[in-house]
């Protein structure tokens, strides 16, 4: 029988707030993250990610108090990026509540940090979060900074590498279609996916439970991101476990958590 | 309002597991002193990572020989993941290495290629349901309000193996492959899966713990 696929909330942070973008531009804000957190918790969500797409030092206070009151009542794994730069501040995190740290821009300016890491709190820690932009057909680009500065690296290799040095998972954006709703770049999961032997999480552009089909079978996700359409409502947790059960698709089967 | 020592070995992220118990009902201790090692009441051994790193945390804090005499009282003792894992006698991970040997049997690698033949994601991560091994009954154990396929949240690379069919609790299958997912020897009980992590399922485990 093949593995649970996971449902992941992704929230994005800035400040203390939960916001929103299309293709990392145009953020609004959205409301409290913890209540959202909350929420998806009591739909039965799998795991939550936050990243904080400012990271910057002056708030970093700020998503730390974000991850310690989310450790008070919800008890799913819980992954935190955003700014992590050092194997210190990935313990900050992790002593904060968080169990895994999503790192994207330090690691590609310092490869080493992804060994550092994997290899002071375990591999299962290290998310390696990629955002990747479509530069020809096939050819994918390593984005930082939230999709806004370029850095000449293909995506594959990256992976690859990343892998290598002790990343556990790997957090796969598409700058293309991150935000817009109108779907998964399926082509580019499907590459990360069978180029490296960890999980890939498939994120940017769920808009239906169509597409939720889609990453899993064409795209071989081995979880799935979603943003935008739990937050604003266009589906609720339950909608995606529902749909994914009556197409096949393992997910996890537990009632949701009432408490 | 039961009492519960957290061993803090330098080893994963024990606010979490510490959460767990307090929203249970219980008081916390975190501690590295022997002493209070081995007068606990009930005692939690958390940690992720690797098996090498989480043995020589406990023997650079002294604490092997305290959580053996624990162990010999037939206090109630949770192991979680790889402290699950340090439970055995033994582990393959990067060279062999000695364990708690709480629990007779060794730790392997999860083999990289399901029961199908075909290669899948190691570390296992996800939620997944566990069943009731046949000869074992989950009556007066930790799982006693567990319906068998109840999912918990798993993630790791390496597996339990106890040598002997009466230790196993609890299995899962990752793509065919059986995976240790709970043991008991005795007041002695170890999850590979996260209770701390699983939802109501989990917080249901911690408090059958705490009734024991």
């Amino acid at each position: 029988m093949a593995s649970n696929i996971r449902v992941i909330s992704r929230l994005d942070i800035k400040g203390p707030n939960l916001i929103k973008g299309i293709n990392f531009e145009g953020l609004r804000k959205l409301g409290d993250p913890n209540q959202f957190a909350r929420d998806y918790y009591e739909q039965g969500i799998d795991e939550i990610i936050y990243i904080d797409i400012v990271a910057s030092l002056y708030e970093r206070s700020s998503l730390l108090n974000i991850v310690r009151r989310t450790t008070l009542d919800v008890f799913i794994p819980i992954t935190v990026g955003g700014g992590i730069r050092s194997v210190d501040d990935a313990r900050e995190m992790l002593r904060a509540g968080a169990d895994k740290v999503a790192v994207n821009t330090a690691a590609v300016k310092n490869p080493e940090l992804i060994h550092d890491i994997s290899q002071k709190f375990g591999a299962q820690c290290m998310v390696l979060s990629i955002e990747a932009k479509r530069t020809a057909p096939g050819k994918w680009e390593v984005y930082y900074d939230n999709g806004r500065e370029k850095s000449g690296i293909d995506v594959l290799e990256w992976a690859q590498r990343g892998c290598e040095l002790g990343a556990g998972e790997i957090l796969l954006t598409s700058v293309d279609m991150e935000g817009t709703g109108r779907g998964f770049d399926c082509e580019l999961t499907s590459a990360v996916s069978r180029a490296v032997p960890i999980p890939v999480i498939a994120s940017g552009g769920l808009g239906t439970t169509d597409d939720f089909e889609k990453i899993v079978k064409a795209g071989q996700a081995d979880a799935v991101a979603i943003a935008g359409a739990l937050h604003y409502k266009k589906l609720t947790v339950r909608d995606i476990r529902f749909e994914a059960l009556k197409r096949g698709i393992h997910v996890r089967k537990e009632a949701l958590c009432q408490q | 309002m039961p009492t519960v020592t957290i061993i803090d070995y330098g080893i994963g992220n024990l606010l979490s597991v510490a959460r767990a118990f307090e929203h249970c009902g219980a008081n916390i201790v975190l501690t590295d002193d022997p002493v209070k090692i081995t007068g606990a009441d009930y005692l939690v051994l958390p940690g992720v990572g690797a098996f090498a790193d989480g043995m020589s945390g406990l023997t650079e804090c002294r604490l092997v020989e305290p959580i053996k005499i624990f162990a010999a009282k037939e206090r109630p003792f949770l192991g979680i993941c790889l402290g699950m894992q340090l439970m055995l006698d033994e582990s393959d991970e990067f060279g062999a290495n000695e364990g708690l040997g709480l629990i007779p049997g060794k730790v392997v690698a999860i083999p990289t290629v399901g029961s199908d033949g075909l290669p899948h994601k190691i570390p296992h991560i996800g939620w997944n349901e566990i069943t009731r091994p046949e000869s074992t009954s989950w009556q007066n154990t930790i799982l006693q309000e567990t319906p068998e396929g109840t999912p918990f949240y798993f993630v790791h690379s390496f597996t339990a193996v106890p040598s002997q069919q009466e230790h196993r609790l609890a299995d899962c299958s990752y793509n065919g492959t059986m995976i240790s997912a709970a043991v008991k020897n005795g007041n002695l009980y170890g999850c590979q899966f996260h209770p701390e992590k699983s939802g109501i399922a989990g917080l249901n485990i911690v408090s059958r713990f705490l009734n024991l």
